[in-house]
């Protein structure tokens, strides 16, 4: 067994990892030792290119790893939960981490509609597996545009719209974000404050810089309106914007109709360029069209936007990863030649996309009783949701829980930004097996009626007894 | 008003189709709209006048390979052959599915499994059971966990999680690639940001390997990057059934291969995409792979299921590390983890639950190996009545034995950019341009045709 090696200075510079071998460093050649340096410097400032820093060093000999330099990496923050939940043998765990629909049994759904689309399309004699086109399977391209920007957009009837099927809504931000960082002048994104955990890193890795603007106001649980129409004034004109299209994720927080359409004025006549996360369209309000409403708006008025769909939270097809990236643009002209470039995107991150998640989607979209149905199921996810919230509100009231809890159900969509802070989450995780992410952000959906009674104790007494 | 309007519709398309867009959208008051027309005219006029953001993007060309598909498609001839096609066709030239594909998701679709997310690094049983069917599951790494297995995209999608992981952890460290190699290698190192050089590999003499060629270059490939020294490149090779050349070297060359690369303290880097696909065996096309495997090298494979299962479409693969030990091997694994997770979260998991129920059931597994073997075996077939072709219609004494010896879906005909392009102009056989023809796509029946079209390239075409 060689000996595992960490160098000093990885442990001040970047706490956060931890490696499980003893350190020994009397072996090291300065060659070893740039390389680690080189990785310590990447690896303290996660946003900065490793490039400027100093080169490779020759792999070192014979037995030992030429690997020994990679340190472990943490958990990501937010799958992470649910690893430290599955692990947890308690009876009275509770899962509020990861943002997936739970019935009111706690186990996951897969649609009606859905299986009876995956069942046509089994049973379809004629279907094959060859390469989809790198953009994706035409028919769901088309049909997810019309989803979103309304079958009567003036924008896709221009053909202003090119649309591309990418791996859900990362994989949708992903391309739409190495897109901007090659053809776009302006490399900065503003991205609220907060956001979901995975943004930054998703921007960043793209090759754009990320900075961002006020969104979650603590005081009121609330949007900070002001904060953010003051810093989006201030942003350089041209920026790229994120906007969570509907239940901003975590805070559940969106801005007013109203709200919206100030935001829009304004990112206009700043040329602010948005680039809206809809990753809830029918899942938050119940609806698709009302949920729809705030890209609608910026896509009626002519402007340029980017737009990343995801279908896995609203056709419950989490691990088929399907989703789409829109691009509007002002002339169909620049529309295809955006979609030619895009292509070079894709082309060398995974050549085309999956095939099956996109075929169940334009399966059930261009069918008009399969779509029905579909809004009846999605309806139905919605409605337990904002039930799930009512019965936390009003348990928490009638438990006499210290704090306003409102915003419980002022909020919408998946998650609830429920204000407590890491120590009481920690607390509830440990006493009491609730696991949730350290932001105090809790999935409604893993939500049951059975199971509000022990989160209220739980919230109840990290709110009495933690600071 | 109207007038003006007019006028400056003939100036600016867009414009005058946003007079359309209204007009449409007036019509449509009954269907919840939220935006007055009247406000919506004047921000479309604002707008129409601005120019796109984008207006300096300039269209890319088209995918030089996919393009090759598409000449076909519009060629009207009835003796048109397509020969670009990087995917298996049967020998009445359709696409296949394979029978154990249909009952592993018949089987999928009546147990009623769910589709929540997948963890980053895919599905555990699909890790396991790629692992195992690439180094063989009594392999020691295997049983000392020093392998790192993270689902990927396919190979594609499996080369780029290794191509960032080589930017990150082995900054300025280069990627020595053949010449020639799969036009896509190029363009995952590029917007992976790792420089690379190329290795003599194909000699057009012999239509074969470039064997010293190859050896020289890997011995000498370095490129002098500030403190950079020579060693520790990462030379990628095809583990089966080279593309575009179909030419492998043999177990003693590869053999040789280990040595300089071992000399070099270089890394090797398998892109397997054909394993059992090339010869028909599972084993046999894995023995490059695990040679170097069983000389306690450190390497990566990225592998592909898309020939071998027909999942093309699925985009199933997964990028394996082979390490020292099973500690590195988990703080490796978890940092493809971190690399995979700002690209696309977590991978698609219906193509990784076919694999793990074909593998993990021995009858289908049994079933798997045979189609294999089937779709390996027509092709070996329509090499062979390929050769017979060329020979008999052949009156000058070339060789044309390259046919035979080359192996898998691709053969490189030696044919250059000029007879190619009489291939497809004369006898409207669809290729890519440098030489290189798909045998996935071509039947016994066309066996003389095509032989046909390759000797009137060949000897009155320059």
């Amino acid at each position: 067994m060689s000996p595992q090696f960490t160098s000093p200075g990885a442990h001040s510079s970047s706490p956060t990892f931890s490696s499980s071998s003893s350190s020994s460093s009397s072996s090291f050649s300065s060659a070893s030792d740039r390389r680690l340096n080189a990785l310590v410097r990447h690896l303290a400032t996660e946003e900065s290119s490793p490039m400027d820093s100093i080169s490779a060093s020759p792999t070192s000999a014979h037995a030992d790893s030429v690997f020994a330099h990679v340190v472990r990496g943490p958990e990501d923050p937010i799958l992470g939960v649910t690893v430290a939940y599955n692990k947890d043998h308690s009876p009275h765990k509770l899962n509020l981490g990861v943002g997936a629909y739970r019935t009111e049994e706690g186990k996951p759904l897969v649609l009606n509609v859905v299986r009876k689309a995956e069942q046509n399309l089994v049973n379809d004699m004629s279907r094959v597996k060859e390469y989809l086109p790198i953009v994706g399977l035409a028919d769901f391209n088309k049909l997810s545009a019309r989803l979103i920007l309304g079958a009567d957009s003036p924008a896709i009837q221009e053909n202003r719209v090119t649309t591309v099927q990418c791996l859900s809504g990362t994989g949708s931000l992903r391309v739409g974000g190495e897109f901007l960082a090659r053809h776009y002048h302006e490399r900065t994104i503003y991205i609220p404050q907060p956001t979901w955990g995975n943004h930054t890193k998703v921007f960043t890795l793209a090759g754009l810089s990320v900075k961002t603007y006020r969104y979650y106001d603590p005081a009121t649980r609330g949007l900070n309106f002001q904060g953010l129409l003051e810093d989006l004034g201030s942003a350089p004109a041209g920026a790229v914007v994120l906007l969570h299209a509907c239940a901003h994720n975590p805070t559940g927080v969106d801005p007013t109709l109203e709200q919206w359409e100030q935001i829009r004025q304004l990112m206009r006549s700043r040329a602010l360029l948005p680039f809206f996360d809809s990753a809830y369209q029918g899942f938050a309000s119940g609806s698709l069209d009302a949920d729809a409403q705030s890209v609608r708006r910026f896509a009626a008025d002519g402007g340029e936007l980017l737009l990343a769909q995801s279908y896995a939270k609203n056709m419950g097809l989490y691990g088929e990863r399907v989703g789409a990236l829109s691009i509007v643009l002002k002339t169909a002209e620049v529309a295809s030649k955006v979609e030619s470039q895009l292509k070079l995107v894709i082309r060398p991150m995974y050549s085309n996309p999956p095939i099956h998640g996109a075929s169940i989607v334009a399966t059930i979209l261009k069918d008009r009783d399969l779509f029905n149905e579909w809004t009846i199921e999605l309806k139905a996810m919605a409605d337990r949701i904002i039930s799930m919230r009512h019965q936390l509100f009003d348990s928490l009231r009638a438990k006499g829980t210290p704090g306003d809890w409102s915003h419980i159900i002022k909020q919408i969509g998946m998650f609830t930004f429920t204000g407590l802070n890491p120590e009481q989450v920690a607390f509830m995780t440990k006493e009491y097996h609730i696991y949730m992410t350290s932001d105090g952000r809790i999935s409604m959906a893993g939500l049951s009626s059975r199971t509000v009674p022990h989160l209220t104790e739980a919230i109840h007494a990290a709110v009495t007894r933690v600071a | 008003m109207a007038s003006t309007m007019l006028s400056l519709a003939s100036v600016s398309p867009s414009f005058s189709l946003s007079i359309q867009g209204k007009i449409k959208l007036g019509s449509l008051e009954r269907n919840n709209l939220f935006i007055k027309t009247e406000s919506f005219g004047r921000m479309s006029m604002v707008a129409a006048v601005n120019p796109s953001r984008f207006e300096g993007v300039t269209m890319a060309p088209p995918d030089p390979i996919l393009g090759v598909s598409e000449a076909f498609k519009a060629s009207t001839n009835e003796m048109k052959l397509n020969l670009g096609v990087g995917a298996y066709r049967t020998e009445e030239l359709q696409p296949y599915v394979l029978n154990v594909v249909k009952k592993a998701e018949n089987l999928m679709l009546e147990r009623g499994e769910n589709k929540e997310y997948l963890p980053i690094e895919g599905l555990a049983a699909f890790n396991k059971a790629t692992a195992e069917l690439l180094f063989g599951a009594d392999n020691p790494v295997i049983k000392e966990q020093k392998v790192a297995t993270v689902q990927g995209l396919s190979g594609t999608g499996s080369l780029r999680l290794a191509a960032a992981f080589i930017e990150l952890y082995f900054p300025g460290a280069k990627a020595l690639i053949s010449s020639p190699t799969w036009g896509n290698h190029k363009n995952i190192f590029n917007d992976a940001r790792v420089p690379w050089s190329e290795y003599r590999y194909y000699d057009p003499k012999t239509v074969g390997l470039d064997f010293e060629g190859m050896i020289s270059d890997i011995k000498t490939c370095f490129v002098f990057h500030e403190l950079y020294s020579p060693e520790g490149s990462f030379v990628l090779l095809h583990g089966c059934a080279h593309n575009p050349t179909g030419i492998d070297p043999t177990p003693q060359q590869w053999e040789k291969i280990a040595d300089v690369i071992q000399e070099k303290n270089h890394i090797p880097f398998f892109d397997v995409a054909y394993q059992g696909f090339a010869s028909g065996s599972l084993d046999a096309d894995a023995a490059a792979v695990r040679l170097f495997v069983a000389r306690g090298m450190e390497l990566l494979v990225a592998q592909s299921y898309s020939k071998n299962l027909g999942l093309y479409a699925e985009r199933i693969g997964a990028i394996n590390v082979v390490l020292t030990s099973s500690d590195t091997a988990a703080r490796v694994k978890s940092q493809l983890k971190r690399l995979a997770r700002p690209m696309y979260s977590n991978p698609p998991i219906h193509g990784a639950k076919i694999v793990a129920n074909i593998v993990g059931d021995p009858t289908l597994f049994s079933e798997w190996k045979a189609e294999m073997e089937m779709m390996a075996g027509r092709i070996k077939n329509v090499r062979q009545k390929l050769y017979d072709s060329l020979c008999a219609e052949d009156k000058s004494r070339k060789d044309w034995s390259f046919i035979l010896k080359q192996i898998g879906m691709f053969s490189f005909t030696g044919l250059n950019k000029t007879q190619t392009e009489n291939m497809t102009n004369k006898w409207h056989v669809f290729m890519t341009k440098d030489g290189r023809i798909s045998l996935a796509g071509l039947n016994l029946a066309k066996c003389e045709y095509l032989s046909n079209a390759i000797i009137d390239s060949y000897h009155n075409v320059c």
